[in-house]
């Protein structure tokens, strides 16, 4: 009985060595993997970093409004938050590399999916980045009109343009990445609705005495202007 | 040298005709039935009293008029101003009329007026606004002699305005080109100008015309090419100058064609205007400056008011562009009653030269810049109206001096703002 137990955990011993010699050399290579991943990555950040530095990607996302969203969540700069990303993006790359060499079964499934969904994800954040820079261009450019036309509420106007190009490209982001699609439609078309109807029933009915305001400064200011001379610049 | 490939076949078959001429008169006209008729004739008369022996050519640039004025202009003889005039060409004055393009672009009528000019070799040229109702023959001579007689390069106008007329040239373009070039130009904008026929080929073989910069400002950029490139400038008088009807939504249009021409050029000029310290006159004939004071009915509290809710509105856009202090005394003042608003000279100076660097650093988008300083425009403008509502002439002019003297006392912040990296 003594000598059956001791042979048994002898043969178990055996196995595991077999099996840990078996899976050793994979391990290392893993780890080699991982460690020259690190080194790659870590060398793409710093040429991310300077890139980014040499065509004033902080400017860019300064523009964009979305140097003032990393602010707000206490994140570092724009240019520091890509590179960094970039980073973690290759070297994760890497370490998964290597984890499927170890030849887990299920995990190989998740790995490839990983690699699959990469290319997507570049994609959204290269629209979500462009996406906020169209937003800050044209909310800019319908402020600088609307307080030179002296149109009343110029910012309200400037934030609803901004608000509709983000809702829009938060759309197609997530469309992109394949996240809640359905969902995300359903959503875009709800929220773009009641936007569509809010600004009509304001200026319908909530924004009938501003209108009527608007109106009346308007007809009787030009009344003034006929008694008034106009200035020419040149 | 420009090939001068972009103008029609008939047109150039028309020029051929013509000849080699001595004079050239461009005019660059879009539904100007009204005006164009007395136009003509007052050139005609000029060249028949000032130049009666010289080669000359009308050269019509239209921008697509329905309204018939290029067939005015072809269909008037030169025989209706001889009666009047009592006096007889030696030469034929030929009318040659050519449509550019379907609407009107100034850069390709003065485009068009140019390689015209290069390829008739024409010695002096002379462009005439369209809209002029009450000039008279004299005023052609008063532009051509300095060029054709006295050696002159580049001839600009003088004129008699009111004292409130013109005030973006009176504020911003006369006194910052003259800080900046070194040369006191009064009139850097203008439609009507005279030019030898060796800076009209200069101009037109360097300026930008196909890479959609050479368009706009055309005439700002021909004068500061004529300041650049050294040559021989003078201004004359030439009498009252038309009152151009204008909307408060005309500014913006008009801010980019001369302030926005302005900055973009200081960026090619860098190297000319960064060596200049103070500024000189420039050789005048006739009177230098001759002001109305005619009361005039101007909405001051209006201007104030877009002042005020541009500062307000206007403030991220400002934070770009602005220095924190300069930014913070505009805020003081936006919210200063009327009788003590005052935007300083001072103030004003440092606000447009840090316009100027930000739109040369590209801060934000350059037209957005240039459009942000609409309504802090307008509130120099109200301070200039409250400070000369009963000045004299010569206070006017008084005050224009301070301010291009402030203009060239603050240029050594301009330059090391051009500079700086941030």
């Amino acid at each position: 009985m003594r000598e059956m137990i001791i042979g048994e955990l002898t043969q178990a011993l055996h196995e595991l060595a077999r099996g840990f010699a078996h899976y050793l050399p994979r391990l290392i290579v893993m780890l080699i993997l991982a460690f020259v991943g690190w080194v790659i990555a870590y060398v793409v950040k710093v040429v991310l970093r300077s890139i980014l530095g040499l065509i004033k990607f902080d400017k860019l996302s300064e523009n964009a409004g979305a140097s003032q969203l990393l602010n707000k969540a206490a994140l570092p700069p724009a240019t520091e938050m890509a590179s960094r990303f970039v980073f973690w993006v290759t070297w994760l790359g890497f370490v998964l590399l290597g984890v499927s060499v170890l030849g887990i079964l299920g995990l190989q499934e998740q790995i490839a999916r990983f690699f699959l969904f990469l290319p997507r994800l570049f994609v959204a954040m290269f629209i979500m980045f462009f996406g906020l820079l169209a937003a800050s261009f044209f909310s800019r450019a319908a402020l600088l009109a609307a307080v030179n036309a002296s149109v009343p509420s110029p910012r309200v106007l400037s934030m609803a343009v901004r608000s509709i190009i983000i809702v829009f490209v938060l759309s197609i982001v997530f469309e992109e990445l394949g996240l809640a699609e359905e969902t995300m439609l359903v959503a875009f078309g709800i929220a773009f609705g009641a936007l569509m109807l809010g600004l009509a029933i304001a200026f319908g009915i909530g924004g009938r005495d501003l209108a009527r305001r608007f109106l009346e400064r308007k007809f009787v200011r030009e009344k003034k202007e006929e008694n008034e001379d106009e200035l020419s610049p040149l | 040298m420009d090939d001068g490939t972009f103008l029609t076949d008939d047109f150039l078959r028309q020029l051929i005709n013509v000849g080699e001429v001595d004079i050239l008169v461009g005019l660059p006209t879009h539904n100007n039935a009204k005006t164009i008729g007395s136009i003509v004739h007052a050139i005609q008369s000029g060249i028949l009293h000032a130049f009666p022996r010289e080669r000359a050519v009308i050269i019509n640039a239209d921008g697509g008029s329905r309204d018939g004025t290029p067939e005015l202009v072809t269909g008037i003889s030169i025989d209706d101003a001889r009666p009047a005039s009592n006096l007889n060409a030696l030469r034929t004055l030929h009318s040659i009329s050519t449509k550019y393009a379907s609407s009107p672009e100034g850069g390709v009528a003065l485009r068009t007026i140019l390689a015209a000019a290069e390829l008739l070799r024409a010695k002096a040229c002379v462009v005439m606004s369209p809209d002029s109702t009450g000039i008279d023959s004299e005023r052609l001579s008063t532009l051509l002699r300095p060029i054709y007689r006295d050696g002159f390069d580049l001839v600009t106008p003088i004129y008699r305005r009111h004292k409130f007329e013109g005030l973006l040239m009176t504020n911003l373009l006369y006194p910052m080109i003259r800080a900046l070039y070194g040369v006191r130009i009064r009139e850097s904008y203008t439609p009507e100008f005279a030019f030898s026929g060796r800076l009209g080929s200069q101009f037109l073989g360097q300026n930008g015309w196909s890479d959609g910069t050479g368009g706009t400002g055309v005439e700002l950029r021909f004068t500061l090419a004529a300041i650049t490139g050294g040559y021989r400038i003078c201004q004359s008088f030439v009498g009252e100058k038309e009152h151009v009807e204008r909307r408060a939504a005309d500014l913006v249009p008009t801010l980019r064609q001369t302030v926005g021409v302005l900055f973009s050029a200081l960026e090619a000029d860098f190297p000319v205007w960064s060596s200049i310290t103070g500024s000189q006159p420039v050789p005048t004939s006739g009177s230098d400056q001759e002001v109305l004071l005619e009361p005039m009915r101007v909405n001051r509290k209006r201007l104030r008011e877009m002042f005020s809710t541009g500062v307000a509105e206007l403030e991220s856009v400002f934070q770009s562009i602005l220095s924190p202090s300069t930014l913070a005394e505009l805020q003081r003042i936006a919210r200063l009653g009327e009788e003590d608003f005052q935007y300083s000279a001072e103030l004003w100076v440092r606000t447009v030269y840090e316009f100027a660097a930000s739109y040369q650093k590209s801060v934000i988008n350059r037209d957005h810049i240039v459009q942000a300083l609409a309504p802090l425009f307008r509130g120099r403008v109200c301070t200039f109206l409250n400070e000369n509502r009963n000045a004299s002439a010569h206070d006017v002019e008084n005050n224009i001096e301070a301010l291009c003297l402030e203009f060239e006392r603050l240029k050594p912040d301009l330059l090391r703002m051009w500079k700086s990296r941030e």
